[in-house]
């Protein structure tokens, strides 16, 4: 008998958040990196089960493609020697406060949820909503078209910021 | 469980653990992979409200915005490790307690 669709959900939820709290606990920054890539998987997997397809492969394209080659050059780019892979936490105050602090954002979001009894819009005779890439197309370059313009200038001048940032300070003779 | 529901406990949960390794971890690379989480749990958001929620049936907004908001997350983390790259130049250590020159 095949899963049902809740226990699927259940087991993407784990990969997800199992790997997201490894990645944020680790030491070695590159395992931490390649945790996270994997929850971004894990993220794109959820978007094939909620039939957003598209959205799927641009997760993967864009946060396990660039992402994490942006991510794995910084962190090899900013270390010495071995020894600076491994990363201590702050002190023992300052990780239980931090924690107090998520954990009590969690707890207000799910009381927020519950209180105001979220539920879906009839499950059971509403089909699940498609997406073909067509209609992505044709919305992007008609109604959504100063949105995908704004979003080009602001990846340009972005990455033109961060290239220029990055760069060496050449030491010129005044 | 409503799925709707299972759905916005997932991504709270994924945000919160964002959260907590934004406020726990003294690593600047760290700290922006932790935003990278975040901005991940609000995608998850709008992907279940638009799956389950009351929006229209033939609504493709929701799709859109979360297309918008993969390509600024990754604009935002560009520029977050060209700066982590720039201070490690200038430092050579990037533990976040000591980044404070232009503390009062």
């Amino acid at each position: 008998m095949l899963p049902s669709a809740e226990i699927i959900l259940i087991a993407i939820a784990l990969l997800m958040l199992g790997s997201a709290t490894l990645a944020m606990s680790l030491r070695n920054l590159i395992h931490s990196a390649l945790l996270l890539v994997l929850n971004w998987f894990a993220i794109a997997f959820f978007y094939l089960w909620a039939d957003a397809e598209f959205l799927a492969f641009a997760q993967i394209i864009v946060y396990v493609g660039a992402v994490s080659m942006i991510v794995l050059f910084a962190v090899l780019l900013t270390r010495r020697q071995a020894a600076d892979n491994t990363q201590k936490l702050r002190t023992a105050s300052r990780t239980l406060s931090g924690l107090l602090a998520a954990a009590a954002t969690f707890i207000l979001i799910v009381w927020a949820i519950f209180k105001n009894n979220i539920t879906a819009a009839n499950p059971a005779d509403k089909l699940p909503p498609t997406v073909d890439v067509k209609e992505i197309g044709q919305a992007l370059a008609g109604p959504q078209i100063p949105a995908l313009l704004i979003v080009g200038v602001i990846l340009t001048a972005t990455l033109i910021g961060a290239a220029i940032i990055a760069s060496p300070i050449e030491k010129t003779e005044d | 469980m409503d799925p709707l529901q299972l759905c916005l406990l997932i991504s709270a949960a994924l945000f919160c653990i964002g959260l907590a390794g934004v406020l726990t971890r003294a690593n600047a690379i760290l700290t922006l992979l932790g935003i990278e989480l975040m901005l991940n749990a609000a995608n998850l958001n709008f992907v279940a409200f638009w799956r389950y929620g009351q929006a229209a049936a033939d609504s493709i907004n929701p799709v859109i915005f979360v297309i918008f908001s993969i390509a600024v997350a990754a604009a935002e983390a560009a520029v977050g490790l060209a700066l982590v790259i720039a201070i490690y130049r200038h430092k050579q250590s990037l533990r976040l307690p000591e980044a404070n020159q232009l503390k009062g």
